[in-house]
């Protein structure tokens, strides 16, 4: 049993980290310290982002998921995170809710994949339950688990400039959600259904009826997190993209 | 493996191993109730993680319980030649359904090989996790760690335990 359970509610407690236009970089070197530092319960709010970056997962290749061309030229950050595939290009139109968890805080809840993700999509059914976005997607995640903690991230797309989406490729391996549609035709734009603020305010109401959150400012951080950890997460460089692409046109 | 398997017994049934069939280890297994295979032969840690002893070489890999619950396995993370893996503690990590899983090594010691056939084959993890899948060689610094890592019987119970769990 965590020692976390509040007494009063029979709650577990989770901390609640409010953010607002913090680079996407920093968030992800504070989840993933988070995860590998911390034994608390995390939920991290980040209203949007500051620059326009793409985001890769831990085995994404620039050169198959990226129009590295203008990506190179118009200086577009590029980042590997610690979690699993999926890339997304965001930046301040972009929400973000991050959610780690000790297994023994959710224990119906399996350390692996789809559990996870099945549990999530329960706790954003509470969100989004009156609202209908048919078969559109409005937001993207994945994951990472650890011993006996794992974190479940999401990216929503509040809004989003359509140049933006072309920096990214179709993927070779496509789910079944995309089946062969360009970007603009399976996502939409939350900002069509739902308020900002409501999403916010639903979203943290939806993880405090399974946790008792506290509030806990960035400055605050380091006594909940310490000592060195594994840190996956970082920012690829020019010439890692430039050899990138120096090696797709090799291969033409 | 950073898991623990609670899936019901008909999802397992679903993920029956194929590396059953082709075991050149030939000694015989043995199939838990959730139809997932554990080999005989080697050791098991409750991380779902198998050891093969040979000598001064251990090979390490994870098992069909726990490939099973991971999905398809897209991508491996593993260490370098000559560097260190101490039991307990994280050596790579394996890729599927989105997510990110760290893999716990067993036993302590020096990296002496590591499967890279895994760069292009990450699904040899799924379909044969306990031979073509295999992850890393490492040759102990304790050989007494072995000791107390699990035997097939006692694995097979455990991963028993863990399904009715949930």
């Amino acid at each position: 049993m965590s020692v976390n359970r509040a007494k009063n509610l029979g709650l577990p407690l989770m901390n609640l980290v409010r953010l607002k236009g913090a680079p996407i970089l920093e968030q992800l070197h504070l989840e993933e310290r988070l995860l590998r530092t911390s034994s608390d319960n995390w939920c991290i709010v980040n209203d949007g982002t500051n620059v326009p970056t793409i985001v890769m997962g831990m085995s994404g290749k620039p050169s198959q998921l990226l129009e590295l061309g203008p990506v190179i030229q118009d200086r577009i950050p590029v980042i590997k995170r610690f979690t699993g595939r999926g890339t997304v290009i965001v930046d301040k139109s972009t929400m973000f809710v991050s959610l780690i968890c000790n297994k023994d805080d959710v224990p119906n809840v399996q350390p692996y994949p789809r559990s996870v993700m099945a549990w999530s999509g329960s706790l954003y059914g509470e969100v989004f339950k009156d609202y209908v976005f048919g078969d559109r997607k409005f937001g993207g995640n994945a994951q990472s688990i650890i011993r006996n903690r794992w974190i479940h991230h999401t990216s929503f797309l509040w809004d989003y400039n359509v140049r933006n989406m072309a920096y990214l490729k179709l993927p070779s391996r496509v789910p079944q959600y995309r089946l062969e549609r360009d970007h603009t035709d399976f996502v939409c734009r939350m900002k069509d259904y739902i308020e900002r603020s409501d999403f916010v305010e639903k979203t943290v109401k939806a993880v405090g009826n399974q946790f008792t959150l506290k509030q806990v400012n960035l400055e605050d951080i380091d006594s909940y997190a310490k000592g060195e950890h594994l840190k996956s997460t970082r920012l690829l460089t020019l010439k890692e993209l430039e050899e990138a692409m120096a090696g797709t046109t090799h291969n033409a | 493996m950073a898991l623990r398997m609670w899936a019901s017994s008909t999802a397992n049934a679903l993920k029956l191993s194929s590396s059953v069939s082709k075991s050149h280890l030939s000694p015989p297994f043995s199939i838990s109730r959730c139809f997932s295979s554990v080999l005989e032969g080697l050791k098991y840690a409750n991380s779902h993680e198998w050891v093969k002893h040979e000598g001064s070489v251990a090979t390490i890999g994870i098992s069909d319980h726990a490939q099973g619950h991971l999905g398809e396995v897209v991508f491996v993370e593993l260490p370098e030649e000559k560097s260190s893996v101490s039991k307990e503690k994280s050596f790579g990590a394996v890729e599927s359904v989105k997510a990110t899983s760290e893999i716990i090594s067993p036993i302590s010691g020096e990296v002496i090989e590591v499967n890279t056939k895994l760069t292009d084959s990450p699904g040899l993890i799924n379909s044969s996790p306990y031979e073509d899948g295999w992850m890393i060689k490492v040759k102990p610094s304790s050989p007494a760690e072995l000791e107390s890592l699990m035997d097939p019987k006692a694995y097979t119970k455990f991963c028993e335990e863990e399904d009715a769990a949930h």
